[in-house]
């Protein structure tokens, strides 16, 4: 079974197409096999910050409407086999999102991949509840600005009522807080949030910080995930994100009560 | 005390303004999330089990939350129909529980 990711915020230009491309990146240089999904139909940008835009053939909603399969509408990464990227449509509307077939996408994909990445659109409509419904876990990629955390304070009480998990009554989609476009002097002067800040407000376990850099935009410009651009505290801070992710993943005894609190469920569900 | 608070706005940081606001703003609209999401099935439920006993209309069943300190007051108000075929209570009854 694949882990589901969902990258979200509620709030456009934060930084979610960034994250996802970089995480995603990030995920398959460590060895795992990645998928990478832009869940934005009408307004698709993963493709052009993945550096892919002049490879894509078939879509997402092409697979989702039958039109292609998926290993023809996933493209496979140049720099890392590990990684495939799933573009969005820029001429369907969103409304080609349904339930049933992105979760048949995510059986299919589950088979042959480790980790799926869902880029979420801005919002609270269809792209953005799908890109989430069907996630184990969720990055909130939040700036340190008011509009931006209270935004994120939105999507949580979704990701808490309007996902699979919440409506089967499973475990809870795991939340984790990546803070982009940190600027510590300016915390430090009082003139932005602190990390404490946004921290206390949203209550939810810190993933990571991003430092505003300039190699963000240049690593956009090349269509390079910024883990793979030349060395920049957001390269090396987007790394520590990844592997605080895959470390918090790793211990032993927290996996066991999982796995024991599915078989319960599963018991009282289908009977067995 | 509009005063006060302007001149205490303008010496503390503009980062510490915009925490307290959030706290503040989310702190409500958490509060509405969460009511919001029973509080229109709580109406139709209790409707129903009146409905057994009393003929009653949607409009005459009042549901409402009002908050006092740390306290939220559950409100419900059923106005009954002449004459009162079954109850001898009073039609206001109210119901106190603990906020989160």
């Amino acid at each position: 079974m694949a882990t589901i990711i969902v990258v979200t915020s509620g709030k456009g230009g934060v930084g979610k197409t960034t994250t996802s491309a970089a995480f995603s990146m990030g995920l398959a240089l460590q060895g795992h096999k990645t998928a990478v999904i832009d869940f934005d139909v009408g307004l698709r940008n993963l493709d052009l910050v993945m550096g892919c835009e002049r490879r894509v053939v078939y879509d997402f909603v092409n697979v989702l409407q039958g039109e292609a399969n998926l290993n023809q509408a996933l493209i496979r990464d140049k720099r890392n086999s590990n990684l495939h990227i799933l573009p969005a449509s820029q001429t369907k509307d969103k409304t080609a999102l349904t339930q049933d077939g992105v979760g048949k996408v995510f059986d299919e994909l589950s088979k042959e991949f480790d980790y799926i990445v869902c880029d979420s659109p801005a919002g609270i409509e269809q792209g953005a509840l799908m890109a989430m419904y069907f996630a184990d876990e969720a990055i909130v990629v939040t700036n340190p600005e008011v509009s931006s955390v209270r935004d994120s304070d939105r999507i949580l009480g979704i990701l808490a009522s309007r996902t699979q998990r919440a409506e089967m009554n499973l475990e809870r989609v795991r939340e984790h807080l990546l803070v982009t476009r940190y600027s510590p002097r300016r915390a430090k002067k009082g003139e932005m949030l602190s990390i404490d800040d946004v921290q206390e407000i949203l209550a939810i376990p810190l993933l990571g910080v991003i430092p505003e850099s300039q190699a963000v935009l240049q690593a956009s410009n090349t269509g390079t995930p910024v883990i793979l651009g030349k060395k920049s505290e957001a390269r090396n801070a987007y790394m520590d994100a990844v592997d605080r992710f895959l470390e918090e993943k790793k211990p032993q005894p927290l996996q066991r009560v999982e796995t024991e609190e599915r078989g319960f469920f599963g018991r009282v569900l289908f009977g067995s | 005390m509009g005063l006060f608070n302007y001149f205490l706005a303008s010496r503390r940081s503009s980062a510490s303004v915009a925490k307290e606001r959030l706290q503040i703003l989310v702190a409500h609209e958490r509060s509405d999330q969460y009511r919001s999401a029973y509080l229109p099935m709580l109406q139709r439920e209790i409707l129903e089990v009146i409905q057994k006993y009393v003929e009653v209309d949607r409009e005459d069943v009042n549901v409402n939350v009002d908050r006092d300190g740390d306290c939220e007051i559950l409100a419900l108000s059923v106005v009954l129909p002449e004459p009162v075929p079954l109850s001898r209570n009073p039609p206001q009854a109210a119901v106190g529980n603990h906020a989160a």
